[in-house]
């Protein structure tokens, strides 16, 4: 076995270990090994792990060593490993979702995602750190202490995915699920550096995912090229019985797009209200260079205009709390998770058991969307807010038909800023929301989105991120042009953009 | 309660009732409403329980095809109209036993609505009457877990240390059916309420969704009672009454409650509006949850399920497989048999209208039929604690008993030896009667000693007779079967005394 030295194994991409893998040249539990050396040598300042397995990751590793070694026939991505957001349920490992109340909650069943990760044979390294039930940008409403972003450990690495995608920034995992509900894929990729998509709505089985916001969760890949996130979404995609809400069509060929990577012809639609005002200087700028280079490529340009992307922020920050105060409510202390008893009350009742718990357990922000989502479903509120915000949908969604119908692809930042400092935003959530801005409006339709990165902002060196947006099911489309851009810009830096990133060893969190 | 209840014709004079009945049928579907577990009444506490009805944090529903099949086929023999479109809805609330304290329900958009049935309604005149009653709506949603109070005396909270919830029942399919408000029906509104359900019930059953036992909970009943003062066009306040039963319970608590609520009024109070629970041993309703207009449930389309689109095709496919409105066939089926209203509803009441149908189909003249199953079977099937249809004895083998009968070969005692036999297991009739020898005699030189031997032992009859009491001749006979173990052809004896004598 021809040895591949430590350090450039933790930088190879999944798709370069996996041919590694599959010719002999290293073994998984060499790359789960090292992985988990990484973590150990770096997580203390990044945290982007709640959880980390090392002996069920190596046991992985093993099995699928074995399976190869007897020539049995075993998936592609077989024994790279992965990081899962601790969203997703996995059978005999905690899942926390961030939250105090499932503190100690080992799920007794496997979430559709990670039985797919598990049958592919993808050693779990571990879970990764996320605001609670994924609500915020930051990372920093989780239970269990903020991520710090590789590239500036006192900056935010965006959220609710955070972890996952530092995870993969520093190097200490080759690629991760993430859930995307409004941009909590994208926005950490944009900050981090990564590659990040959302799928279309139904894409990913649901099945598993702690539930955030139904109608508008999605699990998909965080990565550190276009192609891996493709061959990762390739194997969590297709269609799941034991989600109602799944496509049962045949999935898009994303790998086939990744592989083409090829814009000729394609016309790109910049959105015209997704830009402009509100868009740090740097993040506008290396977005601009970004199309020139599409264009550069064989790429039409035109403006698109989606006028009632104007009123997606506030459709969302009523759909979303309303769905959520109804998922959330299972959490009462009944079956599993946390149980306060209230103070010096043996006897209390199940309903003072219910109220201590969720008093104790639920993090402000949750108990702000909870509350504003009561609220907003209110008989006498509900028809003001909650049917308001549903008709806004019908507009978005109609406004991104009448898009599609001038341009393949839409294009924007990913997020308007790059990464604040951890603790700048915690005391105004709206200025946290607006990090969504230009993420939202595809959760809102249903439509897929990826996030590549676009360079560094000139003021602060820090990462930006460009948002491809493609029609339902049209995934592919994504992957064609993530993947474009992404040679073009490698080839304009001399590499990966994370090549630039600090080396984090030795170093500790602020 | 201080002041004395009015009487019934009391209330009745000063007051116009007006009910309204909410039934929850559980489907007899072998899987839950959103999961694949199983739905079998009795079995071990949380054994039947998976991810999904348990409300595990991640959990999806996955909608079950046959309760959707169940829910139209209802909705259609209710004479509903069936939604071309309709989606589920959340109906919010916090309960332990609700495993995601939602309940997955349907809310303005449910499967079936705008319907109605013909109720027959017993009366002590010829034929009873019809009453129409209105169906607003029969939605689908799912059932919760069943709580188990511990320690307190009557079984329910108030007093209880602990609870125990059993999460096999969350999940299970159910079908809510509301009537319009009932208005009209006057003193017999508690006889309407009950014979809705009643009929609703065969309705189920000839269906074959449910098992619809009120006992085991697969049909429950609440209902809504208001009473209005008899110049008023505005409806009263109404209160839901929990907790009934049994189809009598439906008559009593209605009852009950029109009564209460007429003395609150008459007391110058006002009626509250809220639950109440029925107790069946007090027969009174004490007062449950206040039910006021503030409790919000904050309904939203469930966002976990896709819209329901039943195509029309499979509808009207599903109209074919209807049995005959239960009304319909009790009314054809008492024009075939020459019954009586009374006897029919004997029939109906002891669930023996199908066994006694198909004993007829079998060749049993209806008359016998009837007697068989409401006499000696009904006896039986009691005192083994079974339900008449459970009985280990066919139609087929009622109407083989009777036949025998019919040609003389065996009298009625005879007969009821052949059902010990065929309930024993021992067989057909046939194969009874030749086993243990059951066949009447008619031979008379079997018969001829025995019948000596009865004049001998019996002079003073004997004197009877001569006397010209032929009358008296039935005891000589019985002295005749007695000794005969019941097999002697009574007919043939009573001839061989009398020409003997005479």
């Amino acid at each position: 076995m021809i040895a591949v030295p430590r350090d450039d194994l933790l930088r190879l991409s999944a798709s370069a270990l996996a041919d590694a893998l599959s010719v002999g040249e290293v073994s998984s539990v060499e790359i789960t090994q090292a992985y988990l050396d990484r973590i150990v040598a770096v997580d203390g300042a990044v945290h982007a792990f709640l959880h980390v397995d090392t002996a069920g990751a190596l046991a992985q590793a093993a099995e699928v060593d074995r399976r190869r070694a007897v020539g049995a026939a075993v998936h592609a991505l077989a024994g790279v490993p992965i990081a899962v957001k601790d969203i997703v349920a996995t059978r005999g490992m905690p899942t926390t979702a961030g939250s105090r109340l499932l503190e100690g909650w080992v799920p007794p069943y496997d979430a559709t995602v990670a039985a797919r990760l598990r049958t592919a044979g993808l050693p779990m390294l571990g879970k990764t750190n996320m605001d609670e039930f994924a609500m915020g940008s930051s990372t920093e409403h989780s239970a269990y202490g903020p991520t710090h972003n590789p590239w500036d450990l006192e900056r935010i690495p965006g959220g609710s995915g955070g972890g996952s995608a530092a995870a993969v920034a520093a190097f200490e995992a080759p690629f991760a699920i993430g859930t995307d509900t409004g941009g909590s894929i994208r926005q950490p990729g944009a900050v981090t550096g990564t590659v990040g998509v959302k799928p279309t709505y139904g894409g990913v089985s649901r099945y598993g995912l702690v539930a955030l916001a139904s109608s508008l969760d999605q699990a998909g890949p965080v990565a550190r090229t276009v192609l891996d996130a493709a061959l990762l979404h390739e194997l969590i995609g297709g269609h799941d019985p034991l989600d109602s809400t799944s496509i049962a069509g045949s999935p898009p060929p994303v790998v086939e797009a990744a592989r083409r990577a090829d814009v000729r012809g394609m016309r790109i639609g910049v959105v015209r209200e997704l830009g402009g005002e509100g868009y740090q200087p740097g993040v506008r700028a290396r977005f601009d260079e970004a199309v020139a280079l599409l264009v550069g490529a064989g790429a039409d340009v035109v403006e698109v205009s989606c006028p009632h992307f104007d009123y997606a922020f506030a459709a969302y920050y009523l759909i979303l709390p309303s769905e959520a105060s109804s998922n959330l409510a299972r959490f009462d202390a009944m079956r599993y998770g946390l149980r306060v008893w209230p103070e010096h009350d043996q006897a209390a009742s199940a309903e003072e058991v219910m109220l201590a718990t969720r008093e104790a357990g639920f993090g402000d922000e949750a108990k702000r969307r909870i509350i504003l989502g009561t609220y907003a479903l209110s008989s006498g509120y509900y028809d003001a807010y909650y049917g308001s915000a549903q008709k806004v949908r019908t507009l978005i969604a109609r406004d991104f038909a009448r898009a599609y119908e001038q341009a393949d692809v839409l294009v924007s930042p990913t997020a308007p800023t790059t990464a604040f400092r951890l603790g700048d935003k915690l005391d105004d959530p709206i200025a946290m929301y607006l990090n969504d801005i230009a993420t939202i409006p595809a959760n809102l339709a249903g439509v897929p989105g990826l996030s590549v990165p676009s360079g560094l902002a000139d003021e602060d060196s820090l990462p930006a991120g460009f948002q491809v947006l493609a029609p339902a099911e049209r995934d592919d489309r994504l992957y064609r042009v993530g993947a474009a851009l992404e040679a073009m810009l490698h080839e304009q830096w001399g590499g990966p953009l994370l090549d630039r990133a600090p080396a984090l060893e030795g170093m500790s969190a602020c | 309660m201080l002041t004395p209840l009015p009487t019934y014709e009391d209330a009745l004079a000063r007051f116009e009732p007006v009910i309204g009945l909410e039934v929850h049928v559980e489907l007899g579907t072998a899987s839950k409403m959103f999961c694949g577990c199983a739905t079998k009444f009795g079995a071990e506490p949380n054994t039947q329980v998976c991810p999904t009805c348990l409300g595990l944090p991640g959990s999806l529903p996955v909608l079950n095809g046959a309760a959707v099949e169940s829910a139209i086929r209802i909705g259609l023999a209710l004479g509903c109209s069936i939604a071309d479109w309709c989606r589920f809805a959340r109906k919010n609330y916090f309960y332990p036993d609700m495993p995601k304290n939602f309940q997955t329900s349907q809310y303005d958009e449910p499967i079936a609505f705008d319907g109605s049935v013909d109720v027959a309604v017993p009366s002590a005149a010829s034929g009873g009457e019809l009453v129409r009653v209105g169906i607003e709506r029969a939605h689908m949603e799912e059932d919760t877990g069943k709580s188990l109070h511990v320690g307190g005396a009557t079984g329910r909270i108030h007093g209880a240390s602990h609870s125990l919830v059993d999460y096999n029942r969350a999940g299970i399919p159910l079908i809510e059916i509301v009537t319009t408000p009932v208005i009209g029906a006057g003193a017999r509104a508690p006889e309407v309420a009950r014979a809705y359900v009643g009929q609703l019930r065969e309705l189920l059953l000839a269906l074959g969704v449910s098992d619809v036992r009120m006992e085991q909970g697969s049909l429950r009943c609440d209902a809504n009672v208001s009473i209005r003062p008899r110049s008023s066009a505005v409806l009263g306040t109404r209160t839901e009454t929990k907790n009934v039963n049994s189809l009598r319970s439906i008559e009593r608590a209605v009852r009950h409650e029109i009564r209460r609520q007429a003395g609150v009024l008459l007391a110058g109070g006002t009626v509250v509006q809220e639950t109440r629970h029925w107790h069946e041993d007090t027969g009174v309703t004490t007062s449950g949850r206040v039910k006021s207009d503030a409790e919000d449930y904050r309904y939203f389309p469930e966002p976990d399920l896709v819209p329901v689109a039943p195509e029309r095709e499979w509808v009207d496919r599903l109209r074919g497989t209807l049995p005959e409105p239960p009304h319909v066939r009790r009314g054809r089926l008492q024009q075939e048999w020459g019954c009586s209203e009374n006897e029919m509803r004997d029939i109906v009441g002891a669930g023996a209208l199908g066994l006694v149908e198909l004993t007829v189909a079998a060749g049993a003249s209806p008359q016998a039929a009837r007697k068989w199953w409401l006499t000696e079977l009904a006896r039986r099937a009691k005192e083994e604690g079974l339900g008449l249809a459970e009985l280990p004895v066919t139609p087929a083998q009622v109407a083989g008993v009777q036949a025998l009968v019919d040609v003389g070969r065996v009298n009625d005692t005879l007969a009821r030896q052949i059902f010990d036999g065929v309930l024993a297991g021992e067989g057909e009739p046939e194969e009874v009667v030749a086993a243990r020898g059951l066949e009447v005699v008619s031979d008379d030189a079997a018969l001829g000693d025995a019948v000596d031997r009865a004049i001998t032992a019996n002079p003073d009859v004997v004197d009877k007779i001569r006397a010209g009491k032929v009358a008296a001749a039935g005891a000589l006979i019985g002295a005749v079967m007695k000794e005969m173990r019941g097999q002697a052809d009574a007919g043939r004896v009573r001839e061989l005394v009398l020409a003997r004598l005479s």
